[in-house]
């Protein structure tokens, strides 16, 4: 079983395209990571599925780096 | 050349959407069309029946967010996500805008406008995944000429167009198209209700002479959704006769 940190960030890696070691703790989304608001909206997507939960969109404007995808995930599952 | 696509078709009952729901079939879509009476949805699967295609009718109420879940629902668990939505359900309540209600207004606004809104945003997440889709919304010549007595409808169907376009820039990176089809002066119910007068006027006004077939919007319709169509997005295809060239 892989942790929430390597699940989320396997999904970052596969909808940003992205190289995996790009993919640090504190990567920004849009600002490092190259997102544009539209990837942002799938990555929400892409989370909620994973990991069965839905992410509210005032709760998912919050969620800019893999740090706080994986602490938004420990917290609500 | 639509095989493999699930279409959805709202207001498929009659008119200017039966003929598009039996199109998409005949061109190999599983075609759900949409009615808002029980009645209508059988009559629509009973067509689909009859002419050997795949999918069925559902009653569909544009303006209620709970009945386009409940149906996107059974399509996913029946047939699978729609890749092909087809926003065709429209009304209309024609008067003066000086006599004009608030629910006359309201009315159109809510069925014309915010449904395609409400169904666009509904089917777009499997669309998003899929990296392929296609939105086609029926509005109307009127939405380009406005017409007297049509204000709300009018404002609805131009209204649409700016959806459109404002969509297919969204989406466009993803594989999504977002188009619109604009009919003239097409022989259905609607049409048909227009007193003699002001259809002799219309007629008058169109280069070819007569009124459009249900059959001609679909076969935009077709075109649009087809691969022939992938580089052609916040589009509006005019099909009128030439009564109004944009």
């Amino acid at each position: 079983m892989s942790s929430v940190e390597e699940r989320v960030r396997k999904i970052v890696v596969e909808q940003l395209g992205v190289s995996e070691d790009e993919v640090t703790l504190e990567a920004s989304f849009v600002d490092d990571l190259g997102a544009d608001s539209l990837d942002t909206v799938e990555l929400v997507m892409q989370l909620e599925e994973e990991f069965g939960t839905e992410i509210p969109d005032e709760d998912a404007e919050k969620i800019t780096t893999v740090k706080l995808a994986v602490e938004y995930i420990n917290a609500h599952s | 050349m639509l095989e493999n696509e699930i279409a959805l078709v709202t207001g498929a009952s009659r008119g200017i959407g039966a003929a598009i729901a039996l199109g998409l079939g005949e061109k190999g879509a599983t075609v759900i069309g949409t009615a808002t009476s029980e009645a209508g949805a059988a009559a629509i699967t009973a067509r689909i029946n009859e002419a050997g295609f795949k999918g069925e009718g559902m009653v569909l109420n544009v303006t209620d967010p709970a009945s386009i879940d409940s149906v996107l629902k059974a399509i996913a668990e029946r047939f699978g996500a729609p890749g092909i939505l087809i926003n065709n359900a429209g009304i209309t309540r024609d008067n003066l805008l000086m006599r004009m209600k608030d629910d006359e207004w309201d009315t159109i606004m809510d069925t014309n406008l915010t449904s395609i809104y409400r169904l666009s945003k509904a089917c777009l997440r499997s669309m998003m995944k899929a990296r392929k889709g296609r939105i086609i919304s029926i509005g109307s010549v009127v939405g380009s000429t406005g017409n007297a007595g049509q204000t709300n409808y009018a404002a609805a169907k131009a209204g649409m167009i700016g959806f459109t376009k404002s969509l297919a820039r969204e989406v466009g990176s993803r594989g999504i198209t977002v188009n619109a089809v604009a009919p003239g002066f097409i022989d259905t119910d609607m049409t048909r209700e227009l007193p003699e007068e002001q259809h002799k006027k219309l007629l008058s006004e169109i280069p070819l002479a007569r009124l459009g077939a249900p059959k001609e919007i679909a076969n935009a319709v077709i075109f649009l959704a087809s691969s022939a169509a992938d580089y052609i997005t916040g589009e509006t295809l005019h099909v009128n006769g030439g009564m109004y060239m944009g």
